[in-house]
């Protein structure tokens, strides 16, 4: 049976790793390739890194940076940040990611969605969405933001999420910008909106504070996998702590090799 | 000196540093001549039947992987190093592959996610010198949207549950090949590669021995 995942986001500035609250404030977190290494002993599944400089500069100081973990770090790498060509994306590939995610770019140009996964294959095209919940909506809808979250568009991002499946994208990552960096929680409404209307993964972004907002993620939006940043690089919680405690909720993770532990009492 | 044949294919890189960082004594080569030579031959893949057969054709290494395979050197193939052993895959409208192994490569029913992608189980059915250390069960990384399905049941090692049971790796004598992804599936996929590189006359890395 497929495992579901989790995933620790790195998002990198000038080839460190750092942290962002609702998109802004950075808190330097620590060395990338040490961080890699460190969650790949503590069983993930997955590691996405963000260039959050995404400049050219920037985006060649990523190439090294993928080459460095790749060569250390034996699981699948998945990139994003500023890419905004099929070339950008075959860079990031041949130096040692698994997958490429694209954001502003596929948004402006939905083209490159579909480029990309006939020159590398849907498995490789991660489309991300940066969903702000209009407020006072009811039902609730969501938005589509730009640029790290600077720039709105008039997109739905449900609506979005289904003509990116169409496009060839393999996967989605999912960030709700109200719940980014707050750690009170994924928004489920948003996830579940999504899940039910696409047959591709959802991967959960943004809001994760404790090992219950990852378990719902799943149980109740319908994830196919989490991905979260600061409970893991402050070390609140362990990835063998998340996947033992979602296991325990009759999720499906892989666990090995790595010794099954008691669930903490943090949760 | 093992061979990883390269073909103009995908993950090869993924493929040499996993290699590399196991310890082992190996050359990413194109020439006819270092397969031949070659103690041990790795057959990475990722991407689409046609172009690999293609690829291997005009690389004119389909004939010395073949022969390699027929004197007994050791060979690992992994994921499309897997699909052109068998007579024939369905993908790209029909592909006539090595014919090493008798069988097919189907694609999954519809009704599945396709591609299937991510950590599922494998489960071996014989001991093998390429999977020992290996826990019944563990988790490997898989991104297919085709299965092999060999006609003789001795040639497989492993299997795999997506919906339905598939095989996941074969062996037969010094032949080896996986389904999955021994280079993106952490420790126990270098132990993998460790495992083949042992198989090949050669001593592994000291934390693989």
């Amino acid at each position: 049976m497929l495992t579901r995942r989790i995933i620790p986001c790195l998002d990198v500035k000038n080839g460190r790793n750092v942290r962002g609250v609702r998109f802004s404030a950075d808190v330097d977190a620590g060395d990338p390739v040490e961080l890699a290494a460190r969650y790949d002993a503590e069983g993930a599944d997955e590691l996405v890194f963000y260039d959050i400089t995404a400049s050219a500069e920037g985006r060649g100081i990523m190439v090294e940076l993928v080459e460095r973990v790749a060569s250390q770090v034996f699981i699948p790498l998945s990139v994003g940040g500023g890419l905004r060509s099929a070339d950008d994306m075959h860079r990031m590939l041949r130096s040692g990611a698994e997958k490429v995610s694209v954001n502003s770019a596929a948004h402006l140009n939905p083209d490159l969605i579909r480029e990309g996964a006939d020159r590398f294959g849907s498995q490789c095209v991660v489309l991300s969405i940066d969903a702000l919940r209009d407020p006072g909506s009811d039902p609730p809808r969501w938005t589509v933001y730009l640029n790290g979250g600077r720039t709105r568009t008039e997109l739905d991002a449900v609506a979005t999420a289904q003509r990116g499946a169409e496009l060839g994208a393999g996967e989605i990552v999912l960030n709700s910008i109200d719940a980014d960096g707050t750690r009170d929680g994924y928004d489920l409404q948003l996830l579940r909106a999504v899940t039910d209307a696409v047959s591709i993964p959802v991967i959960a972004s943004g809001g994760a504070g404790t090992l219950a907002h990852l378990r719902d993620a799943v149980t109740i939006g319908h994830a196919h996998a989490v991905l979260a940043a600061s409970i893991f690089h402050f070390e609140v919680f362990s990835i063998q702590e998340a996947k033992t405690f979602m296991a325990a909720a009759g999720i499906p993770m892989r666990m090995d090799p790595y010794p099954q532990v008691p669930a903490a009492d943090r949760v | 000196m093992i061979a990883v044949v390269d073909y103009g294919a995908g993950n090869i890189h993924s493929v040499a540093r996993a290699l590399a960082h196991v310890g082992a004594d190996f050359e990413v080569t194109s020439d006819p001549s270092a397969v031949a030579a070659a103690c041990g031959v790795v057959l990475p893949g990722v991407g689409a039947a046609a172009d690999t057969m293609r690829g291997l054709r005009a690389a004119r290494v389909d004939d010395p992987v073949v022969s390699a395979i027929q004197r007994g050197v050791p060979y690992l193939g992994v994921c499309m190093g897997l699909h052109v052993l068998f007579d024939h895959s369905d993908e790209d409208g029909g592909t006539p592959c090595l014919g090493v192994l008798p069988g097919v490569v189907t694609r999954f029913p519809d009704g599945l996610a396709v591609p299937h992608m991510g950590w599922n189980q494998v489960r071996p059915t014989a001991d093998s010198e390429l999977l020992a250390g290996i826990p019944p069960g563990a988790n490997f990384y898989f991104v297919h949207s085709y299965f092999p399905q060999p006609s003789e049941a001795s040639c497989v090692l492993a299997t795999t549950d997506y919906g339905l049971t598939f095989t996941s790796a074969v062996q037969r004598g010094s032949l080896f090949a996986t389904q999955f992804h021994p280079e993106k599936s952490g420790r126990l996929g270098l132990r993998v590669y460790a495992n083949f590189t042992r198989l090949a006359g050669q001593t592994p890395a000291a934390e693989f021995a």
